[in-house]
């Protein structure tokens, strides 16, 4: 999980954030201003700054936001001049914008505000909907408005040309004020709260955001077209209430709640997809009539409210539908205020000392949480004041330079604790004032006996941490005695021991704990020592159960002691103690062993069997699941290596099946039943891959040799239980790997590849495998599972191995093995780490219409059920349809999906004649039938050797194949990717020791992209949405952006795809899977001349290094069966004959992707190779499963989708 | 180290070259010439013996065998402490091989248990495992596993396969990633010096302050003496030494 931040301003006015990931309150990077408020989403922080205007922090990214502004240019032909800028008086401006109706002129479109900034001069697009046009971009028409086209006809009366300038947001990481909204003419009235939401509520435009405000005087305004390419908005448009409004809070998706100064709570109805701003307002009565609402903050499907007599409370049964909730109950703690991040997650601000706190055990099953727990985080300042005296444990001199000014006036003592100390700065605003703490005139010593009915010494009152036995700084009983985690207990002592006089230290016992303190030692801390927290918001801040914060506990100025003993143990030194213990033990068996290797063994190597119950699904018709004993004998030959054989016995009760031995007399528990069993046996060296093959019902397996990959059967079997499947798949795939003498990490050469479950396989070339005349038959390749979950996976020979999951992470291989299943001794002990990835599952609703009752789940009975999978032959309900494995999990409810191909209208409705047909998004009159598409959200958590590299999502990602025999020569690796937006982006700074890289560097498009490629000679081409494609210009190590896009149109009547680049072969895929390989490419016309067919049937291409063309075919006829999703080689790819001639098929069922790119092993010279070219006539041709002799049945491989 | 194969590997393949002779009190219808024979450190001396017992029974009479006993020195060897914890603890000074010499007659019954079969060992070897699991997970492993999985990891001890107990016996050797290390680490210290049989304690493997405990920690801690300065053993060479092959017993030895 990417870090995430957690936003929050103390008493000063300061904005500080927290990673999730760190464990130091930042200082905010713009410094210029203080704040009264945040609210914070992922990518942008709202605030409104103590001169009450409202400013928006985009944090930074290696991609840029840039807008794309455009005009056209209108010209009519008269016989006089040809086409000129003289219209007809009825026609459209010259310039204008894309319909004509708007004048236009390109120096009348100016930047919408200072925070934008021209990323280049106009320029005419010469991409007309995927295909170049000549002549400077213009497009003809008879008369406008027309349907243009790229060709001048005779008729052709008008012509246009489009226009382009981009425009880029620049004040990143910084605060970029938005304009006021009021009007002059009137009295100002500032705002006075401000709050984020409503990114759930739709993905368009991206990174659309609700943003609301409350004024001064109560009024409600509400923030247009405020998204991620829009990010400061266009408008304020007010909203009416019934009653003066105080604070407003604004959930991720459709809540909105707003307190009122009376005292109520006011509920936004009706915010919807269609409807952001929602429809009505209800009224919520607070807890009690003496105690009115003071805050309110909103999540998901969570309430949590602040009274004026600062109890905090939870509001029951809040849900889209029931936005109200149902009743209030009350929580510990009391707090000034409480903000509902992502994932409804909870931090407050207690109201006597000002600390923050997380709450913790929020899940989504106890939104509710469990306890307060303080944050305990020392500031990034104090770290680098403290920095230079680390080792000045005792002298309390951390704070000695602490800069003083401001905060003097407010010593946070307990005394000032009262209105005085909340109001921190001269320039802190009133009205914001009143707000925080309306109740204030209590003080922490009126509070302090509703904190703490415990408390006998009033003095210690307002110190509810000092008085509980728990270390932990809460709230007095805020914290329900749950169990303290012995840790914490014990993280105490060193704290206190080595800093005596630091005993007291604020940031462990809170604020008021100062009090206690000797009189003397009130001089060396400050004031400032202490944040003073005044507003926080985890609205961008990703918590998730299973998070490991480090924010409760070490923190530096107080223990560096205990950092230090806690990294008293390195993994350099375990290291060493690993040589050492290995180098002794090594000793050991010399002393105790060389010269005695004659003695004979007390133990006989005997055959190990492990045996086990299975399920195996049978070779014959009709094909099902049967019982079966499954044994594995290992047997240790002489020189050390090791063989094993499995063995399937099951039970027949008629004749023998052909192929089938009879059962020999072995001494197994089950030999009584010899009469009847009989076994199958699979030698592990021969096997060349173990699939796991989970779906809801069977924990199973597939195991594949060449002979079986032949006839697309493999052995399939399934076990009772996952972890029992897992044992098996262990131990088998450590035989295999064993018997073919294959350890540890992929060699940088090695092939990777991908099913559609997301299993990712790795398989060592070996040398002849690219031999040009007698290539390794690809069915023998031997494919080991590696842990993790990827959809894509790239690699080049240097070892830089990239990943995208299905959710877009990029994650990075980080050099271990194993992970996933393969725990123990199939694994690496180091370099495996938690790695998840998210899909959404899709079903359909049906509906016809009737002339009675309209559209309804009433279907003819020949219909598809009412609610379907996409093709409507399965049933699949709301209820019944289940995560794709047992290995995923819901993480979301059920949604309407709204980008669905061919549009939808305004609920999701996809409407057509009839089913099945092409489905579009309005209703005409001859739609009977419609649907809409539901998406869920299934998570799965898994482990594997890969890192993320966040923030930037991506779609596609390539590495440069490195030539071969071109040495690396100190180039950092050219890696390029297309982000899931479509940005094109390179990344810099990726070598061997460091194949994440170190930053994105983009690459302007003039529209988003899909597909990327590099070859090995910095040649990168790409494939647009449009389907077409692009060449980079000039892009070399020296220049790894390139400088310009050639465009190149796509074969005729296709939309590409996917293009792969190789040594000098450039190879397309398009939609229909048709491959294309790029003839005329030449060193100095590097975009080639045309496309050239080679292959239907493709899925998937992978070029490498030596212009070696892999490809997934999307389905193989085997003699047994047909397996979609099959690893192929190009055979016969020669200098001469770079389209190749045939066909080699692999491993298949299921195969999604692969990468051959990290190859570049060349296999001996031979002399055959002068024969290479009559040989590789013999293989087959292209084929579909048409094309196949004797089909045999058709099912689905064994993995597939 | 769980993770860790190769130092596993040679752990588990840990030899003692053996010289078994018969004692020249028993009687003998022939001379018995001594056998020898590599001896698995992991293992027990009466589930590794039976071609010791064979070999000597060969010439001896009928009505002379009794149940077999070894003895090094004049100390009798219990079969229930692994064999490179009886050859450390008396031997290991000493030049190899390693001279055991074998009884059937005189069972020292206030030395030694009786060993009437291999069950017995078994018995013993199970109930050390549950003891370790119980100070690691609270038991939880070893409860969750099936009949079968015990019975593989003593497969695996008695045939000496390697992958076969460690299938099963890594499943012991694990802990939740979250948590630093076992609840307690199982270790036994034997010493010759002190008429206790072994040491045993509670000992978690993280500090109060979180920081890892290495063997010299607890060596310190529940043996000072075996850190005495004057032959001043550096503690977690010796200790890991042992500690890796002796875990898996439960048991971590050191002299």
């Amino acid at each position: 999980m990417p870090d995430s931040v957690l936003w929050a301003v103390d008493l000063f006015g300061r904005v500080y954030t927290l990673s999730t990931a760190g464990q130091y309150w930042e200082l905010c990077k713009d410094t210029q201003l203080e704040f009264k408020r945040v609210s914070a989403a992922t990518q942008c922080c709202w605030g409104i700054a103590c001169d009450n205007q409202v400013y928006v922090y985009v944090c930074a990214s290696d991609v840029p936001i840039r807008r794309r502004e455009e005009a056209y240019e209108n010209q009519r032909w008269n016989p006089v001049g040809g086409f000129c800028e003289k219209l007809l008086p009825s026609d459209r401006w010259p310039w204008s914008d894309v319909s004509g109706l708007q004048h236009r002129p390109l120096d009348g479109v100016a930047l919408p505000s200072l925070h934008w900034e021209w990323e280049s001069d106009w320029y005419v697009d010469e991409n007309f909907g995927g295909e170049p046009t000549e002549k400077g971009g213009w497009t003809y028409a008879i008369d406008f408005p027309a349907t243009y086209t790229r060709d001048k006809k005779w008729n052709s009366c008008v012509r246009r040309r489009r226009w382009i300038r981009y425009r880029r947001y620049k004040s990143r990481d910084s605060w970029a004020k938005i304009p006021s909204k009021d009007d002059p003419k009137q009295l100002p009235d500032p705002f006075n709260d401000l709050s984020v939401g409503g990114w759930e509520i739709t993905d368009e435009p991206v990174g659309r955001l609700s943003v609301w405000a409350v004024s001064l005087q109560g009024k409600v305004w509400y923030r247009e077209d405020v998204s991620h390419p829009n990010p400061e908005g266009s408008s304020w448009s007010l909203m009416d209430t019934p009653a003066e409004a105080a604070q407003i809070s604004c959930g991720p998706h459709d809540l909105l709640w707003v307190t009122l100064w009376e005292g109520q709570a006011l509920v936004r109805e009706g915010i919807s997809r269609n409807n952001p701003k929602g429809s009505s307002w209800s009224v919520v009565e607070p807890p009690t009539s003496e105690n009115g609402i003071m805050h309110v903050s909103v999540g998901v499907a969570v309430v949590w409210a602040i009274t004026k007599d600062r109890k905090v409370w939870f509001r029951r049964g809040v849900n889209s539908h029931n936005p109200c909730g149902t009743s209030w109950i009350e929580m510990v703690g009391e707090m000034t205020m409480v903000n509902v991040g992502l994932n409804d997650q909870v931090w407050g601000i207690s109201c006597d000392d000002r600390a923050m706190y997380f709450r913790q055990g929020v899940t989504p099953s106890e939104l509710s949480g469990k306890t307060w727990k303080a944050i305990v985080a020392g500031r990034e300042s104090d770290r680098s004041h403290s920095g230079s005296s680390l080792s000045l444990l005792s002298a309390g001199c951390f704070f000695g330079d602490e800069v003083r000014g401001s905060g003097e006036s407010c010593a946070p003592s307990d005394t000032d604790a009262s209105s005085d100390a909340e109001r921190p700065g001269p320039d802190q605003p009133v009205p914001a004032e009143s707000l925080d703490c309306p109740g204030d005139p209590k003080g922490s010593s009126a509070s302090g006996p509703g904190t703490s009915r415990t408390t006998e010494h009033p003095a210690e009152v307002a110190s509810p941490a000092t008085q509980t036995p728990r270390p932990e700084p809460r709230p007095g009983p805020a914290c329900t005695p749950a169990e303290v985690p012995w840790t914490n207990i014990d993280l105490k002592e060193p704290k206190k021991t080595p800093s005596h006089p630091l005993a007291g230290l604020p940031e462990t016992t809170g604020l008021s704990s100062l009090e206690v303190l000797p009189l003397g030692l009130e001089e060396p801390y400050g004031a400032d020592d202490h944040p003073l927290w005044a507003w926080v918001s985890g609205g961008g801040c990703a918590v998730e159960a299973h998070s490991v914060l480090k924010w409760f506990s070490v923190q530096l100025g107080l223990s560096p002691s205990v950092q230090t003993l806690s990294l008293s143990i390195t993994p350099a030194q375990t290291a060493a103690w690993r040589k050492q213990v290995f180098q002794q033990l090594t000793e050991r068996t010399k002393r105790e062993l060389e010269n005695f290797r004659h003695y004979e063994q007390a133990v006989e190597q005997s055959v190990w069997v492990k045996t086990g119950t299975l399920q195996w699904w049978c070779n014959w018709k009709p094909h099902k699941w049967v019982d079966v004993r499954v044994a594995l004998e290992q047997f240790t030959g002489h020189d050390g290596a090791r063989d094993s054989i499995l063995f399937i016995y099951y039970v027949v009760h008629e004749e023998k099946k052909p192929g089938v031995r009879r059962f020999r007399s072995r001494v197994w528990t089950w030999h009584r039943l010899a009469s009847h069993a009989v076994y199958i046996h699979v030698f592990l060296n021969e096997v060349t891959a173990l699939v796991p093959v989970l779906n809801e019902a069977k924990h199973s397996f597939a195991l594949y040799t060449p002979e079986r990959t032949r006839q697309r059967w493999p052995v399939r079997l399934a076990a009772a239980t996952e972890q029992d499947m897992n044992d098996w798949l262990a131990l088998l795939s450590l035989s295999c790997c064993e018997s073919r003498k294959v350890h540890g990490r992929p060699s940088p050469q090695a092939i990777w590849s991908i099913t559609c479950k997301g299993d990712i396989f790795v398989s060592e070339p070996s040398p002849d495998l690219e031999d040009p005349a007698h290539p390794l038959p690809c069915d023998q390749m031997f494919w080991r599972q590696v842990g993790g979950h990827l959809r894509v996976v790239e690699a080049n020979s240097r070892g830089v191995v990239w990943g995208i999951g299905y959710d877009h992470t990029a994650w990075v291989y980080t050099g271990g093995y194993g992970g996933g299943c393969f725990q123990g001794l199939a694994s690496s002990s180091s370099n495996i780490y938690t790695q998840s990835d998210v899909k959404s599952v899709y079903i359909y609703e049906n509906q016809r219409w009737n002339p009675v009752t309209g559209y309804t789940s009433r279907g003819l009975p020949t219909d598809r059920y009412m609610w379907s999978d996409a093709t409507g032959l399965q049933e699949c309900t709301k209820a019944s349809t289940k995560p794709p494995s047992l290995q995923w999990s819901w993480v979301s409810d059920w949604s309407i999906d709204f980008s669905v191909p061919g549009g939808t209208d305004q609920e999701g409705w996809q409407y057509a004649s009839d089913f099945p047909a092409s489905y579009h998004g309005y209703k005409t009159m001859k739609d009977f039938v419609r649907r809409r598409c539901w998406a869920r959200k299934c998570k799965l958590v898994t482990s594997g050797p890969w890192l993320e590299v966040a923030p930037i999502a991506l779609g596609d990602v390539s590495i440069i194949p490195e030539s071969p025999g071109a040495s690396g020569n100190g180039h950092s690796v050219a890696l390029w990717a297309v982000s899931d937006k479509g940005d094109v982006l390179c990344r810099l700074g990726v070598s061997e020791l460091n194949p994440a890289g170190s930053s994105w560097l983009h690459v302007g498009t003039d529209q988003p992209f899909a597909s990327i490629s590099i070859g090995a000679c910095y040649q990168v081409w790409a494939v647009a949405r449009d389907g077409s494609a692009f060449y980079r210009g000039s892009v070399s190590p020296s220049q790894p952006a390139g400088d310009c896009w050639y465009h190149i149109p796509s074969p005729p009547k296709q939309r590409l795809k996917q293009v792969s680049v190789g040594q000098t072969a450039v190879y397309a895929l398009d939609e229909n899977g048709n491959l294309w390989y790029r003839q005329g490419v030449t060193p100095s016309y590097p975009q080639g001349s045309s496309w050239e067919h080679v292959s239907n049937n493709v899925r998937r291409v992978s070029v490498g290094p030596l212009d070696q063309v892999w490809v997934i075919a999307n389905k193989v006829q085997g003699s047994h069966s047909l397996s979609r999703g099959t690893v192929c080689h190009r055979t016969g790819v020669q200098p001469h004959e770079p389209k190749g001639q045939g066909w080699d098929y692999g491993i298949g069922g299921g195969w999604d992707h692969i990468s051959i790119r990290a190859n570049a092993t060349r296999a001996p010279r031979s002399a055959s190779q002068e024969t290479a070219g009559e040989r590789s006539g013999e293989q087959g041709l292209p084929s579909g499963p048409a094309q196949v002799a004797g089909a045999l049945q058709e099912s689905l491989g064994p993995v597939c989708c | 180290m769980t993770d860790d194969k190769d130092v596993l590997r040679d752990v588990w393949f840990g030899r003692i070259p053996t010289c078994f002779t018969l004692y020249q009190d028993e009687i003998t219808e022939r001379e018995a010439e001594p056998y020898y024979l590599l001896l698995p450190r992991v293992s027990y001396l009466t589930l590794v013996t039976d071609k010791v017992k064979k070999h000597f029974q060969k010439v001896m009479r009928q009505e002379d065998i009794s149940e077999i006993w070894f003895e090094y020195e004049g100390t009798p060897l219990k079969w229930h402490y692994p064999i490179g914890l009886l050859f450390d603890l008396l031997a290991s000074s000493s030049a190899l091989p390693w001279n055991i010499t074998v009884h059937f007659k005189s069972f020292p019954e206030k030395d030694l248990l009786h060993c009437p079969s291999k069950d017995a060992v078994e018995a013993h070897f199970m109930s050390c495992v549950k003891e370790a699991d119980a100070l690691k997970h609270k038991s939880q492993v070893i409860n969750e596993m099936q009949k079968k999985d015990h019975k593989q990891l003593w497969m695996g001890l008695q045939n000496d396969r390697f992958d076969q107990f460690w299938a099963i016996n890594r499943k012991l050797m694990e802990y939740p990633a979250e948590e630093n290390g076992f609840r307690y680490i199982p270790f036994r210290i034997y010493q010759t010096t002190t008429e206790r049989p072994f040491i045993q304690k509670l000992f978690r493997p993280v500090a109060a302050d979180g920081q890892l405990h290495t063997l010299g920690d607890l060596l310190r801690e529940v043996c000072p003496s075996a850190l005495a300065p004057e032959d001043n053993p550096t503690p977690k060479r010796q200790g890991l030494d042992v500690q890796a092959c002796a875990q898996k017993m439960g048991k971590k030895r050191t002299k």
